[in-house]
């Protein structure tokens, strides 16, 4: 198996090779999940730093359990309680982190671009746990592996997503992931919320919701996060469900076998109707699981170390 | 002292002038200009195969002195200005204290007649301490010796101060020169809107925040009838409101800099901060209509916008490094590419570091007149040479042409009849 990659910091930078071999070896990750005992000892003396700038509660935790069951020493930072707040700059921070000899930084900043300066300057790994609007590779990578679960495949799948694109991370590293992978991708959103040239990253863009999800294979349904996009992109949260929200009626629109995503956390009655958040068709929950085990094969894979006990 | 500069080809727009000729230099002065000159006791200057033209002139420089040594001061700034062939350049006033009393512009001089190695031309403030609220003194400050007025890094957002700030010039015989900018359009953006930067999951800044404002400020000056100069043109929308607005019979002028001439947004991947400046690098759409707007006489100078920043500035993530890039020593070379490029010929490349900038700022300098200082740049224009942003000689390293390869130089500087 080869994987030649000491950093993730985004899909673009991987092959559809890259994403097969990751998927795979996530599927060989799953099972340990399951177990009584969820440890292997494959990272064992292996140190990952969680350095968390922004809030979050899914993804950090992921990657800690990820590195906890391949028996790494894990280790939280978020910038709360780190020097930032002292005015200390990425630089410096990164450099004293790595002066305590750290294998892997996994990184989340509001910063579009901050894990590619850090990656640049540091000699340990760096994973991308989200950079501003820019990617977010193991989300993307999840989800795929979920897609492939539920269905068998990727290719020639047809993948509505909805939302704020303009602010999502996930979406960029969505529209990288399954383009490499042969899905054809839909977008919808409100039209404050479509940055300019996003068909060029491969995608058709549709003014209404609904015939985006016409037909679709998997609908992907983002949060909209009214903390992050003030005031004048939308007017309320309820037009917005009324116009761009997935419920029962539209979803009919769809495939019957259609699953239903969301990178979480989601928004009850905004863009998911609790019926359909609730219903036969959504795989939110499998995503999350899935998580943990892409996560361990990324940890896995750029550390180099031969894996033989799982 | 007397200095003859033998055999180059001499090209001063200003006198529709191009041949070979040797010029006499005598007390600071333009003496003569003819063939085969001869005087006793002069020191020779051998330009044969060189371009022998006016000092160039850079009407958009930061020196960041006072308040910002750290970055550049009166001393580097014009070292940087000499070794690129500028003898004038003209500062902007967001200094600390700013730039907006005579005090500060009468400190500026003084440093720069005493330590200087270049003329320095101080522009005041258009508003008190920059904050776009109430006028400065114009007319103190044109008193003692600035030559235009402008809140550059920042536009005059209320269309109502703006319009008072072009009515108060008026009678002073002056310049507005305008950063045309809609805030508010700009909004928390920090590269041009388009492909690259929804790649690259950065906020965009959009075409229209740099036309709609330009816009406005044309038909003020329009309506006002004052003289209005638009600084760092670098849309296509722009360049053509100023074109529009020249054919009107509109007291407008209008510059762009070397970076937005030379580069896209392309260059930002990577998340490179030497590629990020105010007004953003734009599409190649845009690079096609500023050069067309050189070529074709809408855009009257090339400045440089010259703006030093520490290392310590530009080495964070791109969101929050400054914006700006160094641009003396290097926009010689990038205006002489435009010549290559077949988008201009040789002596429209001068006029637009000569005559062309000291119309635009009614500077007493820019030609090669019998009688006038004599501020004399000598150009090897096949000299082939790299940047290097470390050897820069400005104090600030932020360049955004690091390691591209260069063909023209100043080889010699002329200020007052004196060698730089």
């Amino acid at each position: 198996m080869a994987f030649a990659h000491k950093h993730i910091l985004g899909i673009n930078e991987l092959s559809r090779e890259d994403i097969i071999t990751i998927l795979d070896t996530a599927e060989s990750f799953k099972e340990i999940n399951t177990r009584e005992i969820k440890k292997v000892p494959t990272l064992r003396g292996k140190t990952i730093i969680n350095l968390f700038f922004e809030s979050s509660t899914r993804t950090r935790t992921s990657f800690e359990i990820a590195g906890k069951r391949l028996s790494a020493d894990t280790v939280n930072i978020s910038a709360s309680a780190s020097s930032v707040t002292k005015g200390e700059t990425l630089e410096d921070t990164a450099r004293n982190i790595e002066a305590m000899h750290p294998d892997i930084i996994v990184m989340r900043h509001s910063a579009s671009g901050a894990p590619h300066y850090l990656a640049q300057r540091l000699n340990c790994s760096v994973v991308n746990a989200g950079d501003g609007a820019h990617e977010h590779p193991s989300q993307a990578l999840l989800d795929l592996f979920t897609i492939r679960q539920h269905k068998g495949r990727i290719e020639d799948l047809k993948v509505a997503i909805i939302g704020d694109i303009t602010h999502s991370r996930v979406v960029r590293s969505n529209l990288y992931a399954l383009n490499k992978m042969g899905a054809e991708v839909r977008l919808s959103g409100p039209g404050t919320m479509i940055p300019p040239g996003i068909e060029k990253m491969g995608a058709t863009v549709y003014a209404d919701m609904n015939e985006a999800i016409d037909g679709a294979d998997v609908v992907m349904m983002l949060r909209i996060q009214m903390e992050r996009q003030g005031k004048s992109l939308i007017p309320s949260l309820r037009e917005y469900a009324r116009f761009y929200g997935l419920n029962t009626v539209n979803l009919k629109l769809a495939r019957p076998d259609a699953l239903v995503m969301h990178p979480g956390p989601i928004n009850r009655g905004v863009e998911l109707s609790s019926y359909v958040a609730d219903g036969p068709q959504n795989v939110i929950l499998s995503q999350v699981e899935n998580g943990v085990a892409v996560r361990m094969a990324l940890l896995y894979l750029i550390s180099g170390v031969e894996h033989s006990e799982a | 002292m007397k200095l003859l500069i033998q055999g180059g080809r001499v090209i001063d727009p200003a006198n529709n002038l191009d041949a070979e000729l040797d010029i006499l230099i005598k007390d600071g002065k333009i003496s003569k200009i003819g063939k085969n000159l001869k005087d006793d006791g002069v020191e020779i200057f051998n330009a044969s195969g060189r371009l022998v033209t006016p000092g160039l002139i850079d009407i958009h420089v930061h020196l960041r002195d006072p308040g910002y040594e750290y970055k550049e001061d009166i001393v580097s700034g014009t070292r940087a200005a000499a070794a690129g062939g500028f003898t004038s350049v003209a500062c902007m006033p967001n200094t600390k204290p700013v730039l907006d009393n005579k005090s500060v512009a009468q400190y500026i001089i003084e440093k720069a007649e005493k330590e200087g190695f270049a003329r320095v031309f101080p522009v005041g403030s258009i508003t008190k301490g920059l904050e776009g609220d109430s006028l400065s003194e114009m007319g103190d400050m044109k008193g003692a010796g600035c030559v235009a007025f402008s809140d550059d890094g920042k536009p005059v957002t209320s269309g109502e101060l703006m319009r008072c700030a072009l009515e108060y010039s008026k009678p002073f015989n002056t310049v507005i020169i305008s950063h045309a900018e809609d805030i508010d359009l700009v909004g928390k953006g920090v590269m041009n809107e388009g492909f690259v930067a929804t790649e690259l999951g950065l906020k965009g800044i959009p075409w229209v925040a740099e036309d709609a404002a330009t816009a406005r400020d044309v038909m003020l000056c329009e309506f006002t009838g004052a003289r209005l100069h638009i600084a760092h043109v670098s849309t296509r929308g722009s360049v053509e409101i100023v074109r529009a607005a020249k054919k009107r019979g509109v007291r407008v002028t209008a510059e762009a800099a070397p970076h937005h001439f030379i580069l896209t947004d392309e260059a930002v991947r990577g998340y490179n901060t030497n590629a990020k400046m105010n007004p953003p690098l734009r599409s190649a759409e845009d690079v096609a209509a500023v050069r067309q707007g050189l070529a074709d006489g809408t855009l009257d100078a090339i400045a440089t916008d010259h703006a030093p920043h520490h290392i310590d500035e530009k080495n964070v993530e791109f969101n929050i490094a400054m914006n700006g890039v160094v641009g003396l020593e290097t926009a010689l070379a990038l205006t002489l590419e435009l010549v290559s490029d077949k988008v201009i010929d040789l002596n429209r490349a001068i006029e637009l570091l000569t005559s062309g900038p000291a119309s635009v700022l009614n500077l007493p300098v820019g030609t090669l007149t019998v009688g006038a200082p004599a501020d004399v740049t000598i150009i090897d224009p096949g000299k082939k040479w790299t940047v290097s942003a470390n050897d820069l000689i400005s104090k600030s390293k932020n360049t955004a042409f690091d390691q591209r390869k260069m063909k023209g130089a100043a080889i010699a500087t002329i200020l007052g009849g004196r060698l730089i």
